[in-house]
């Protein structure tokens, strides 16, 4: 099978002041392309950092990070905003819809920074095809304070998937959502995943949304654990491959 | 066209998102509104009043350039400025035709002597042949009456032109037009009365003044009589009794003189006509020194004068008043161009402030754009163009309120305006330039954020 992202080794440390906190202790794993994966670990296990990484808005301090074949760790910053643009869609637990902004504009927003030689009506009819897709059809004029939680949820999906990705980054995706609309979301993941063969990470720390994943990933203290550690934190893998700074 | 459609795609999210809240955009740009407002209807009004200066500092003369024969010297001895007769009508003509520079020009007969009407008599400063081209050359208006033509002049016609001093002297409340009055024995018909012009910059009463055609004055004035200013005192009586003979040292005449008989019979054969001199007007306080150059040349040629050769005549202009016209105008431009810079960078600070605040509320907004793929640079563009477009159209606002303000000064004060298109093309470039110059500051903040913070930010 085709792997789409592929980690080795990945160190990530944060230094506040004098004191350096190791985040990521050396992340190796492997995901196929058209994978529905769910990322799961408690708060401060590092998964919103391995998240920020493999989203390409961090840069890891070591290790190496191949995305769709490419070497990502060494990108500039122009250049994995391109790769963010082309490769992948984010979905957040906050929606991060614009403000007093149609659903419509909202969805065709990231068309403004690489689709240049679309039309302003090319980019519309794309963002209004979008939107159609994920059952809005109707309610593509309405700004988000008029809609509810899961129909905004649902224009940041369509956003995400604006440029075709391969990839969809889907950080607690559920996290503002009640059960109903959540089960709508992550069905409409599932249908997105097979359908389209997207391949589609989802960061949750609820096993009832892991549930909807083909697979589940789990990290515990900045490193990969075959499952969910027990009581006593019993992940020892051995010695990390990080070195301290 | 990609960078077309791109720049479009610029604008269209900066306006988007500045009518996200069009009130605070509203608030923020009123410094840059009212600063160009303030700019512009100061420059309008400003013009206007430099306008009006201009032309009452013109009335009196500025532009105007005296072109007078050179002296005559002989043997080592000069008789000052104005002794030669090398000027002639036609020298007046040539300047007309042949200089760009020039307005006007009108040629200069002078005499001094009585003027009678009825049982009143005056001696006027200023008794002046000329053409019609003199009420331009001085700005003068005829009050009552019409001037007199250039046919008039070419028939040597006996009109005349009243100074409202002279008006006043001789003809005490009476209507002037059409009546009659003598210089030197020669009936002259009043045709018009000029428009009252006070002192002139030496204190001489310049309405104390008749014009009449200079062929007139030439021909039959001085022509005929010579230089003495009380008329009754050179007619026949002094030929007659040489008892009347105030000098007895004088010379005794070494011709026989002509009797009135015989000089009316035998008019002496005029030479050619000379004129005293020439006045001449540039076309605008910036042409005099062309104009004094192409005079120059003109009279040079004409007067076949060798390279080697100095001028026999002189040009000269009224530098005092230049010097009065040219830094009141400079004054007034640079107080109004300090006060356009005081508002604008006001107003400039305001645009900073509000922006600096925009970037901060929009921090998540950002973060999200760089998320889905915007690069640095694409967002300090963002940023820097929102604040350029708040300022076009703050600049825009300005202009059409400001020429709004300016048209109401002049409907209902009564202030002389004048539209300045320079000032509305420097209030557009300059909005623009604050807009980009206080616009970067706040920009260049939020293309440094970092995504992962942004996205964070509460």
């Amino acid at each position: 099978m085709q792997t789409i992202i592929e980690l080795q080794d990945i160190c990530k440390a944060y230094r506040m002041g004098d004191i350096t906190v190791p985040v990521l202790k050396g992340v190796s794993l492997t995901i196929a392309r058209g994978e529905l994966v769910a990322l799961m670990g408690t708060s401060g296990s590092g998964k919103s950092t391995l998240m920020n990484i493999l989203g390409c808005l961090d840069r890891p301090d070591s290790g190496v990070y191949r995305l769709d074949g490419e070497e990502m760790s060494r990108l500039s910053a122009d250049q994995r905003a391109m790769v963010r643009n082309r490769k992948l869609g984010f979905v957040f637990q906050s929606f991060n819809l614009l403000p007093r902004t149609s659903a419509l504009d909202n969805v065709a927003m990231p068309l403004t920074y690489t689709a240049g030689h679309l039309s302003e009506r090319e980019a519309r009819q794309r963002a209004a095809r979008m939107l159609e897709r994920v059952g809005l059809g109707e309610r593509m004029g309405h700004e988000p304070s008029r809609l509810s939680g899961g129909q905004q949820q649902r224009v940041a999906i369509a956003r995400a998937l604006i440029n075709q990705p391969p990839l969809l980054l889907a950080d607690e995706p559920t996290g503002n959502l009640d059960s109903q609309t959540s089960a709508e979301v992550l069905a409409m993941f599932q249908a997105l995943n097979r359908e389209e063969g997207i391949t589609i990470i989802m960061v949750t720390h609820d096993p009832h949304v892991a549930g909807y994943a083909q697979r589940a990933i789990h990290i515990h203290d900045g490193q990969i654990v075959d499952r969910a550690p027990g009581r006593d934190g019993s992940a020892d893998r051995g010695q990390a491959p990080c070195v301290s700074p | 066209m990609r960078f077309a459609m791109k720049t479009y795609r610029t604008f269209h999210t900066a306006l988007k998102a500045l009518l996200r809240n069009p009130l605070r955009a509203m608030l923020t740009t009123l410094g840059i509104v009212i600063g160009v407002a303030a700019v512009i209807a100061m420059m309008e009004i400003g013009a206007g009043s430099s306008a009006a200066i201009r032309k009452s500092i013109a009335g009196m003369g500025a532009n105007v350039l005296n072109i007078r024969p050179g002296a005559a010297s002989s043997g080592g001895v000069t008789f000052g400025s104005g002794s030669t007769t090398s000027l002639t009508p036609q020298d007046n003509e040539a300047i007309m035709r042949e200089c760009p520079a020039v307005g006007d020009a009108a040629p200069m007969v002078r005499t001094r002597t009585q003027v009678i009407h009825g049982s009143r008599n005056w001696v006027p400063t200023f008794i002046f042949g000329t053409t019609p081209a003199y009420l331009q050359v001085q700005n003068w208006t005829v009050a009552a009456g019409t001037p007199f033509s250039d046919r008039d002049v070419a028939n040597g016609n006996k009109v005349c032109l009243l100074g409202q001093t002279l008006v006043r002297e001789l003809f005490q409340g009476e209507d002037p037009i059409g009546k009659e009055v003598r210089i030197k024995n020669v009936a002259f018909r009043v045709q018009g009365v000029l428009g009252r012009k006070g002192a002139n910059m030496m204190g001489m009463d310049q309405d104390d003044i008749i014009l009449a055609p200079w062929t007139t004055i030439k021909y039959r004035v001085t022509g005929s009589v010579l230089t003495e200013a009380n008329q009754s005192a050179s007619s026949t009586s002094s030929s007659v009794n040489t008892l009347s003979n105030i000098y007895p040292g004088e010379q005794p005449s070494l011709y026989p003189e002509r009797s009135a008989v015989q000089a009316a019979d035998n008019p002496m054969p005029v030479r050619f006509a000379n004129i005293d001199y020439i006045l001449a007007t540039a076309r605008s306080a910036k042409d005099i020194p062309a104009a004094i150059q192409q005079i120059t040349a003109v009279l040079r040629e004409r007067h076949h004068l060798r390279p080697d050769e100095p001028d026999d005549f002189s040009v000269r202009d009224m530098t005092q008043m230049m010097t009065a016209l040219s830094s009141t105008t400079l004054m007034m431009t640079n107080l109004l161009l300090a006060v356009a810079m005081i508002s604008l960078v006001v107003g400039g600070v305001g645009i900073m402030n509000i922006m600096l605040v925009s970037v901060t509320e929009r921090t998540r907004e950002i973060g999200l754009r760089m998320a889905v793929g915007a690069r640095a640079e694409d967002i300090l563009r963002q940023f820097i163009v929102e604040a350029v477009v708040l300022c076009l159209v703050g600049g825009a606002l300005g202009i059409l309120l400001g020429h709004g303000g300016s048209q109401l000064v002049r409907w209902f004060l009564h202030w002389p305006v004048e539209t300045s298109p320079a000032a509305i093309a420097a209030a557009v470039l300059v909005s623009a330039g604050v807009g980009m110059i206080f616009g970067f500051y706040p920009a260049w903040k939020a293309s440094r954020l970092d995504p992962i913070e942004a996205l964070r930010y509460e």
